[in-house]
């Protein structure tokens, strides 16, 4: 019984979370562009999976990504071992990265850019190269992001200055990257952070932050993510500047 | 039978996408840190919710959401409706009359915000720690608020050509300055605020947006112009985030000043 109402209790949640999605959808379509909608058998079908699934994952995000995050959180700061926790922090970082789909896309989207630009050959090997090369380069930002960002919490350096010196770096950068590098490195921090990295390094962060003494949860937990959408920036501009 | 299809599909994707996750944890567990995880059982079970949850998601979305709001952008930034929208003919396209791509924009940027897992859980996590004071609703909301601006504001610079980098230096120099006068519990959250706001639902509808404007503007290559959505979806909820929060403070002073206020009229 308990159970059941659990269920409905999410469901029915996020039915209000994608109700916006709906309403916006439906105006544009029958008072804006004033058609009906295609196959809206379909369209109903396809709207209660994301319902179901979205609750699914809103409950085993509870259940499994914020436990597991913080448990692993607590066993570093008990073992005390800094090596290890950064070797950690780089190798989430690197391997949620390189696998991620939407860089995948954005990767072989740049090279097409590049081969337009006459910047490198337009064959599929050097497409291919480039693309990987971007994709490698993208994953060892966020490898370095999640290992500067857990070091920040060790140390509790304060997260501005450190943020706030990266976008002035990104500025700097801008000014010297070539022209069509710029766009892909901004989105490509956009790009990063994947539904499942999120709250599990959200989670590392604030559990860190809980089991370190002197460390303010609020202040220091978070954090990790924006380094992770800083880093790319840069050293995709880099790539550019290089290749 | 084809749903099915595409369900396994996805799974399967979805599978390949958490697998580094999952070796780079349990193998971390298991030889370095060499500890049990507790409620073992519930966590995997919990994992299993994850995959499922993000595959039946994401299958709805490719399904219903995307090829509509795809098919969507095209008409709306196509140039017949666009003029046909502005009541004008024969005349050159000025920035003034894409109103209604500029509304879509917003209005879709705030939406899929709000549907965003990555956010939802980013906010249970701050409502939390928070003990409450940073409320789930309203975090996802001023995140939403921030990201509506953001893509509108990037629709407008496709629109006009001007270069992408003026907007977002001119950001960040914002950013600096309400970093300056920010209460210091908000500004961690809200650099990540940022770069949560653009995944699963948002960015395939956003691109689509950028892509078709850029293909239909004379003088737009969607290759070069078409980028660049992202980065305005992810600058922007910095700002509207620490604006939330000083709001906030600001509320709670007057509240405070009035109260004061009140006691000692009671007391006179």
């Amino acid at each position: 019984m308990e159970q059941i109402r659990q269920l409905l209790d999410s469901i029915l949640s996020s039915v209000r979370d994608l109700l916006p999605i709906v309403l916006v959808v439906t105006f544009f379509q029958l008072v804006v562009i004033q058609q009906p909608f295609p196959d809206l058998s379909r369209m109903i079908t396809g709207g209660l999976l994301v319902v179901l699934g979205l609750a699914l994952f809103v409950r085993g995000l509870q259940q499994a990504l914020f436990p597991l995050g913080e448990c692993i959180a607590n066993a570093f700061a008990r073992k005390g071992n800094l090596f290890w926790l950064l070797v950690f922090a780089f190798a989430l970082g690197f391997g949620t990265t390189i696998a991620e789909p939407a860089l995948t896309a954005v990767a072989g989207e740049a090279a097409r850019i590049a081969a337009a630009d006459g910047h490198i050959e337009d064959m599929p090997g050097a497409l291919a190269s480039y693309a990987l090369g971007l994709r490698i380069t993208v994953a060892v930002a966020v490898g370095f992001a999640i290992l500067t960002g857990v070091y920040r919490i060790v140390k509790g350096w304060p997260i501005q200055y450190l943020i706030i010196g990266g976008y002035i770096g990104v500025v700097i950068m801008t000014a010297f990257a070539p022209p069509e590098i710029i766009g892909i490195a901004y989105d490509s921090g956009g790009v990063t952070t994947s539904t499942v990295t999120v709250p599990l390094v959200t989670a590392l962060g604030i559990g860190l932050a809980e089991s370190i003494r002197g460390r303010t949860t609020l202040i220091d937990g978070f954090g990790l993510i924006a380094f992770a959408s800083l880093t790319p920036i840069i050293f995709v501009m880099a790539y550019g500047m290089i290749i | 039978m084809e749903l099915l299809a595409h369900m396994l599909r996805t799974g399967l994707s979805t599978i390949t996408d958490v697998l580094p996750i999952a070796t780079i944890i349990f193998g971390f567990q298991l030889l370095v840190l060499r500890e049990k995880i507790p409620n073992l059982k519930s966590v995997l079970v919990g994992f299993v919710y994850v995959l499922a949850g993000l595959t039946l998601f994401l299958v709805g979305l490719e399904e219903a959401l995307f090829p509509l709001g795809k098919v969507m952008a095209q008409q709306l930034t196509e140039p017949a409706f666009i003029s046909k929208a502005a009541h004008i003919s024969g005349q050159a396209l000025q920035w003034s009359d894409y109103t209604w791509v500029y509304l879509f924009a917003a209005a879709i940027g705030f939406s899929t915000t709000i549907a965003e897992p990555a956010l939802i859980a980013v906010a249970i996590k701050a409502s939390q720690v928070s003990g409450g004071t940073i409320s789930v609703w309203g975090l996802r909301v001023s995140v939403a608020i921030g990201v509506a601006v953001g893509i509108a504001l990037g629709t407008f610079r496709i629109i006009t050509g001007t270069p992408l980098h003026y907007y977002i230096i001119a950001g960040y120099i914002i950013v600096l300055i309400q970093t300056v006068f920010a209460p210091r519990m908000i500004i961690a959250l809200a650099y990540d605020s940022g770069g949560v706001t653009t995944s699963t639902v948002t960015v395939p509808l956003v691109a689509a947006l950028g892509v078709g404007l850029a293909s239909t503007i004379p003088g737009r290559s969607p290759l070069l112009d078409g980028f660049g959505l992202i980065a305005f979806a992810s600058l922007f909820p910095i700002m509207s985030v620490i604006g939330y929060a000083q709001l906030g403070e600001w509320w709670f002073r007057r509240q405070q000043r009035v109260k004061s206020q009140d006691n000692k009229d009671s007391n006179r």
